[in-house]
């Protein structure tokens, strides 16, 4: 990523960012928008839409969670742990879906999800419906109190920028130039010598894994691990990140992450509460017909249009 | 003598001014009560908004304020999810200066809330939770367990029905912390008094097609089927069961009956069910009292929760007025040394281990043809004394 002022800008309010919010919240933001940035590396990028993301974010939360109740790990070998395990589940669920295309692909996804979320269920080590609760923070590196919000805030931060980082990284590759042809024209990329279906498992491993990230971190952040994670809801959760965000731009799943769970956030606490799932329909269906590109892709529409 | 009168009233003002500043020692100037419960789902009747119209009144009647403070309430939903409930008591107490938090409806997410209470060393006062956890394997100084709980329902439904013959058991179970404990204990009861547990189907919470675990129980020759859940999903159960035609081959025993979820069924279905509850409006002239007010502003007749997070709100706010402060150790340590008593709560007192002991009432669900009105839905069969009900003290959760 060249280091523009924009970017410095944006690290810095980062950085600033727990002093003004509730660090908690602000997690709960840096988490989801890693989950949807990988998320979006697979829709936006590979135009493969995964309808089960979710198994390998709770996939990773469930793994990290038991290791650092069980186990006693440090919490950076706990969430590499749950980062391997999503990958590991990536690579399996990735070889039995990229064989489809359109909506078989979709479908097949959901129904491998789908058994995960009953395993999930029904396994003693998670605890069903409760959940897998009291999860430690523990010490980073052994030394680093994370139970304290603000190195947990910066720990998450550098987590991100982390995963943020490789998505872009991967997105510029010579790779991320192969998975864009694919979305493009699959047929010309598979005449052009390019086994197409590796790149695009390998692209699921990478989202895969990614998610697990993501799902460790927040396990970490909320001390909990629970089914609201791997349930086909939150896989549609990330579809509206990602859409109302911009599919397909580097900072759009950001930015709807950061919109839905503002959004949340906001109504939860007030009269509007019961009322959640509506509006977020309405929004979705006002994002479908107006703006398709999403926030992001609008605005860089409207900056190519008047600057470019 | 005047200016003696004078000097005494002057000194009697100095020492009462002085205790008072010295006790006036609220964390931000206030008292801040949350109240978490399912506003929407399946035990949104069970709790729900009426746990805060509960608290409301027990704020109003307190005064609504406490040592020259203002009490302050707040609320949420917790969607039934242990993720959204933890985290919604994780910000009020970092952000939002809340004190203590009451309502607390599904066990799972009961759990995952006492957890963060007790790491901030919060009070947490449950009031239709089930699960026995808070007070024994979860149990922690910062919990008060209110109205009821899976120990007090077994003992209360499941022993005089096995004592009265009916030995061969089969439960339909909610398949998450509150269930389990439920048909847990529940197990217990009926091995101890010679019957035996056929066997038992586990429906994930808020399932609405029972068909398959009713052909289930159907098949699986009890005498008695246990229905060991709750709220919409006992509803939903029990419904079921009757248009199977299991009611007439077997007897369907709900372990945990709300006032609003017998009112939604046909008397012709649940009419002669026995349950033990912790409350009943009609009980007597106190309860009658607070009852007509709570359905004045609720529209409902009040269930057991209500009336639990009413009394336990009631003796948090009076501890707090008479320890001067509310730092939790304090409080809960007056909590537990005063016993509460109110229209809820008889022969009551607050266990060193956090649970409230107090008078259960076995009671039976009336048929259409006793019911003088529409909120006519118990008939109080007998008392069960708290000793009775509640199991006792495990060591390891005496907190002195």
């Amino acid at each position: 990523m060249k280091i523009s002022k924009f970017n410095i800008v944006l690290l810095g309010l980062a950085l600033v960012a727990p002093f003004a919010f509730y660090p908690v919240l602000l997690m709960k933001v840096l988490c989801f928008a890693l989950f949807a940035c990988a998320f979006n590396l697979l829709l936006g990028f590979v135009g493969l839409l995964s309808f089960g993301h979710a198994v390998f974010l709770g996939t990773g939360g469930y793994v990290t969670g038991y290791l650092m109740m069980n186990t006693g790990l440090t919490p950076e070998l706990g969430i590499l742990a749950g980062t391997i395990a999503s990958g590991l589940l990536g690579a399996v669920y990735g070889k039995l879906s990229v064989k489809r295309e359109g909506i078989y692909f979709a479908m097949v996804t959901l129904a491998l999800a789908q058994l995960m979320f009953f395993v999930f269920l029904q396994a003693p080590f998670t605890g069903g419906e409760d959940g897998l609760q009291g999860i430690p923070r523990g010490h980073l590196f052994g030394f680093i109190d994370l139970s304290d919000n603000l190195n947990m805030y910066y720990f998450v931060l550098a987590i991100f920028l982390f995963g943020f980082w490789l998505i872009n990284r991967t997105v510029h590759s010579p790779f991320g130039q192969i998975l864009k042809a694919i979305r493009d024209n699959e047929p010309r990329a598979t005449s052009l010598g390019y086994n197409v279906n590796d790149y695009k498992w390998a692209a699921f491993v990478i989202s895969a894994a990614l998610a697990g990230l993501a799902g460790s971190t927040k396990t970490l952040v909320f001390q909990l691990a629970s089914l609201t994670d791997v349930h086909w809801h939150m896989s549609g959760e990330v579809v509206l990140m990602t859409l109302l965000g911009g599919m397909g731009t580097i900072f759009g799943p950001v930015v709807g992450a950061a919109v839905v769970v503002g959004i949340q956030n906001f109504l939860s606490g007030g009269e509007l509460g019961n009322y959640v799932h509506i509006i977020m329909g309405l929004i979705f269906i006002v994002c479908v017909l107006a703006f398709r590109s999403g926030i992001v892709g609008e605005i860089q529409k409207i900056v190519k249009r008047n600057f470019g | 003598m005047k200016l003696m009168n004078k000097t005494l009233l002057s000194a009697a003002m100095a020492v009462a001014l002085t205790s008072t500043a010295a006790h006036a020692d609220l964390s931000d100037d206030k008292v801040k009560i949350g109240v978490l419960a399912d506003m929407g789902g399946v035990y949104a009747d069970v709790c729900g908004k009426g746990c805060l119209t509960a608290v409301e009144m027990a704020v109003e009647d307190f005064g609504g304020s406490v040592l020259g403070k203002k009490i302050e309430i707040v609320s949420a939903d917790d969607q039934n999810k242990p993720d959204v409930g933890s985290a919604i008591v994780r910000e009020w107490i970092e952000s939002k200066e809340v004190d203590v938090v009451t309502g607390l409806v599904a066990s799972s997410v009961t759990g995952a809330v006492t957890k963060v209470t007790t790491d901030n060393k919060k009070i947490a006062l449950i009031a239709a939770s089930a699960s026995n956890a808070f007070t024994t394997k979860a149990c922690s100084p910062y919990n008060a367990h209110w109205t009821y709980n899976v120990v007090a329902l077994a003992n209360g439904t499941v022993k005089p029905i096995v004592q009265s013959g009916k030995k061969k058991w089969f439960f339909i179970t909610a398949d998450y912390a509150f269930g389990h404990a439920l048909e847990g204990i529940a197990s217990k009861v009926i091995k101890a008094e010679g019957g035996e547990v056929v066997g038992a189907v586990r429906a994930p919470l808020g399932t609405t097609d029972f068909s398959s675990y009713i052909l289930q129980a159907q098949a699986s020759g009890a005498e008695v089927v246990g229905l060991a859940n709750a709220g919409a999903d006992f509803v939903n159960s029990l419904k079921t069961a009757a248009e199977f035609g299991l009611t007439e081959m077997m007897d369907v025993a709900g372990l945990l009956v709300f006032t609003p979820n017998a009112k939604a069924l046909d008397p012709a279905i649940a009419g002669g069910m026995l349950t033990t509850t912790g409350f009943y409006w009609d009980r007597d002239d106190a309860s009658r009292e607070w009852s007509a007010r709570f359905k004045a502003r609720q529209g409902v007749i009040p269930a057991m929760p209500h009336a639990g997070a009413y009394s336990a709100t009631m003796h948090y706010l009076n501890a707090v007025k008479a320890a001067g402060t509310d730092d939790s150790d304090t409080v809960m340590k007056l909590m537990k040394s005063t016993k509460p008593d109110d229209f809820f709560a008889k022969n009551a007192t607050l266990r060193s281990d956090g649970r409230m002991v107090h008078d259960m009432y076995l009671v039976r669900i009336t048929k259409a043809s006793e019911r003088k009105s529409e909120d006519d839905i118990f008939k109080i069969e007998s008392v069960i004394p708290g000793d009775k009900a509640f199991a006792p003290v495990l060591p390891a959760c005496d907190f002195k």
